[in-house]
């Protein structure tokens, strides 16, 4: 049956691998001490993730006057710092559910990581909104629960109110989602791992999995389940990130194309942020052979698809404003390029739109180096995409006497390093002691073994193993999940 | 009582599909089959029923969702009404994100919980390794030797066809279920 698929693809895995192998290679990174380059990477973000909570523990002390703000620039780094962390999240969520519906099976050798790094990115976004509600030790008021002030109640039509229930859940179901496709891996670590306390501490994370297959049956069945769940939930997230602007009526934010605009903006730089993570892992982990130039080009094509749709987001938003007739939607959008804050568009349309059109060329896609490049500089660009959108449409409202500048005090930069502090210390962390590569999905998706239907296998003798057409239709199934569309 | 179980160790996914689906036909009793992955199609091979779990994600997907919109709309219109810029106490659009969310939310994480219920799995459970290398790269395939007519040299015979690695005999209580 698979033999009626010709064309099929190179294995996904380097190397032919066995099963035995994977879960050699993956365990290995946790078995052997770590590298003096973990560590050096290690302290130097300790050290800045500690500089980070001296600075929260400053602001917290002496309030949010220590932020660069004014009655003009209400909204400016804090929020920025915030939908970009939870922009680099998305594409955590892509990866695990969004192309794990799509059948992609590439996305087995990146999805744990990316995971990890969507639940340590909306721990980071989580920071900023907390701080800036001036009294974050009444956060629970966020919550609607019976209380005695009244009970009075939040308001369910604020889009403050949506977006706390929105992160809320996003972050839940991450992390349940992550940890469910933790659990065949830390049973592997369990029986493979040669540290005593490794194998208590998997053996009690584990649940107790013992590889059953009625357990791995309903496991797929919860997977596609919360992989369905998490689709629609990654969309809403974005979107209603994009509504704490779109709701109000300030020029350059009151317009209906900011959730597609956001969702896309927010997959491009979380793609980049998980290229520019997985290139060093790879490199540093020695798993060249799990995440392949073909791994990354398959994620370049997706930073240039969503890069096309955020510059003909850039595009809308101008027309928009021109043909809308509007003289303030047009001063917006004038002073947005060419105001005295217009350098941070030209370096957001730099890097968000011209730069990654280099990925057209197969070459640069399949340049470590290059595509390494180009996902910082993304980064870059989206950050200032979100620092446009909040501060440019703020400094010059409707009345010129308030048209005012705005600068980031050195608190609001430090913290903002802190967080990526933060976040490097957990991803390091992560790197040291969980499996870093789904080890039970990419056995799944190995060439190494199988009878046919995949480029080596052509040469199996005809008489075949087993019942032909059993083989057959657990061959189709692979291959199908195979085929160049 | 003691069953007697017998079991077969494979190396590859295919033999393990084929065999299983072999024994099934043959009418031997599968007791269960350990993979270290999920192998598509075994469910089939074993003959195995989908399972319910969707069911339960709906029923509290949409039970969450319905205890939202009551519990937005009680808050808001009636037990402690405030005029928001004018807007009705009964804003039922603007309801919508957040009852989407607690929905999935509910949905989710109740699936999960009752995924992890029906296979019996919480933290620290003392799991009953069939075999240490099933959850690396062996298969095995656990029947019951049910009665007189379960003759084991037929059964091997199966089983070797199969490239079977390995076959052993058990007694239940090394491997339960």
């Amino acid at each position: 049956m698979a033999e009626a698929h010709p064309v099929l693809h190179q294995p996904w895995i380097a190397g032919d691998k066995s099963p035995a192998q994977v879960t050699d290679e993956i365990c290995a990174n946790m078995e052997r001490h770590p590298s003096a380059a973990w560590w050096i990477a290690f302290l130097v973000s300790v050290a800045v993730m500690i500089i980070g909570f001296a600075a929260i523990g400053y602001q917290l002390k002496t309030g949010i006057g220590t932020w660069g703000l004014n009655t003009t620039v209400g909204w400016a780094f804090d929020i920025t710092n915030f939908v970009f962390w939870i922009g680099i999240g998305h594409a955590g969520t892509l990866i695990s559910a969004i192309l794990f519906l799509f059948r992609q099976r590439w996305r087995t050798s990146v999805n744990r990581s990316a995971e990890a790094m969507t639940i340590f990115a909306v721990m980071c976004a989580g920071i900023f909104p907390l701080i800036h509600m001036g009294r974050p030790w009444l956060a629970m008021w966020m919550f609607p629960y019976p209380n005695f002030r009244g009970p009075l109640w939040i308001n369910f039509r604020s889009p403050l109110v949506w977006d706390f229930f929105a992160i809320s859940t996003y972050f839940t179901i991450s992390v349940v989602f992550w940890y469910l496709g933790l659990m065949p891996d830390l049973a592997t670590v369990r029986d493979h791992t040669r540290s005593v306390w490794r194998r208590k501490l998997a053996a009690i994370l584990c649940f107790g999995w013992d590889s059953s297959y009625r357990t791995w049956q309903r496991y797929e069945t919860v997977y596609l389940l919360l992989a369905g769940l998490a689709t629609p939930l990654v969309v809403s997230v974005h979107t209603i990130v994009s509504w704490d602007f779109a709701t109000a009526v300030i020029p350059g934010w009151h317009t209906t194309i900011f959730p597609p605009y956001f969702v896309a903006g927010a997959i491009f730089s979380g793609m980049s942020m998980v290229l520019t993570l997985m290139i060093v892992a790879r490199k540093t982990m020695n798993l060249q052979d799990y995440i392949t130039p073909r791994h990354l080009d398959a994620m370049c094509k997706i930073v240039l698809g969503t890069s096309g749709i955020v510059a003909l987001a850039y595009i809308t938003e101008f027309f928009t404003a021109f043909y809308s007739g509007n003289p303030y939607e047009q001063f917006a959008f004038w002073n947005r390029a060419l105001g005295p804050m217009g350098w941070g568009y030209w370096i957001m349309v730099a890097c968000n739109v011209l730069i990654p059109q280099l990925y057209w060329s197969r070459r640069v896609r399949t340049s470590v180096v290059a595509v390494f490049i180009i996902s910082l500089l993304v980064n870059v660009g989206m950050w200032f995409e979100r620092f446009v959108i909040i501060v440019s449409s703020l400094h010059r409202d409707y009345l010129p006497a308030n048209w005012t500048g705005y600068a980031p005090t050195i608190i609001e930069i430090a913290t903002f390093a802190g967080t990526f502090g933060f976040f490097f210390t957990c991803f390091l962390l992560f790197c040291r002691f969980v499996p870093v590569i789904a080890i039970s999905e990419v056995k799944g998706i190995l060439s190494h073994g199988q009878p046919r239907g995949l480029h080596h296998a052509a040469a199996n003798e005809p008489s075949g193993e087993g019942k032909p057409e059993l083989v057959g239709a657990g061959a189709l199934r692979r291959a199908t999940g195979e085929v160049r569309p | 009582m003691s069953r007697r179980l017998l079991l077969g160790v494979f190396d590859n996914e295919h033999d393990i599909l084929g065999a299983t689906q072999a024994a099934r036909e043959s009418g031997y009793k599968i007791v269960d089959v350990y993979a270290p992955y999920a192998v598509h199609g075994l469910d089939h091979a074993m003959g195995l029923a989908s399972s319910h779990l969707p069911r339960v994600c709906f029923a509290l997907g949409l039970s969450g969702a319905a205890f939202k919109v009551w519990f937005e709309y009680w808050t808001t219109a009636t037990d402690w009404p405030i005029n928001v810029g004018g807007k009705p106490f009964n804003s039922l659009p603007a309801f919508v994100p957040v009852t989407f969310e607690v929905m999935v939310l509910f949905a989710g994480v109740s699936t999960v919980i009752a995924f992890l219920y029906v296979c019996g799995l919480f933290p620290g459970k003392k799991a009953n390794i069939v075999r240490h290398d099933v959850s690396d790269h062996r298969f095995v395939l656990v029947l019951e030797q049910s009665d007189a007519a379960f003759d084991i040299p037929r059964v091997k015979r199966l089983l070797e066809s199969f490239h079977v690695a390995q076959i052993e005999e058990r007694l239940e209580e090394e491997t339960a279920r």
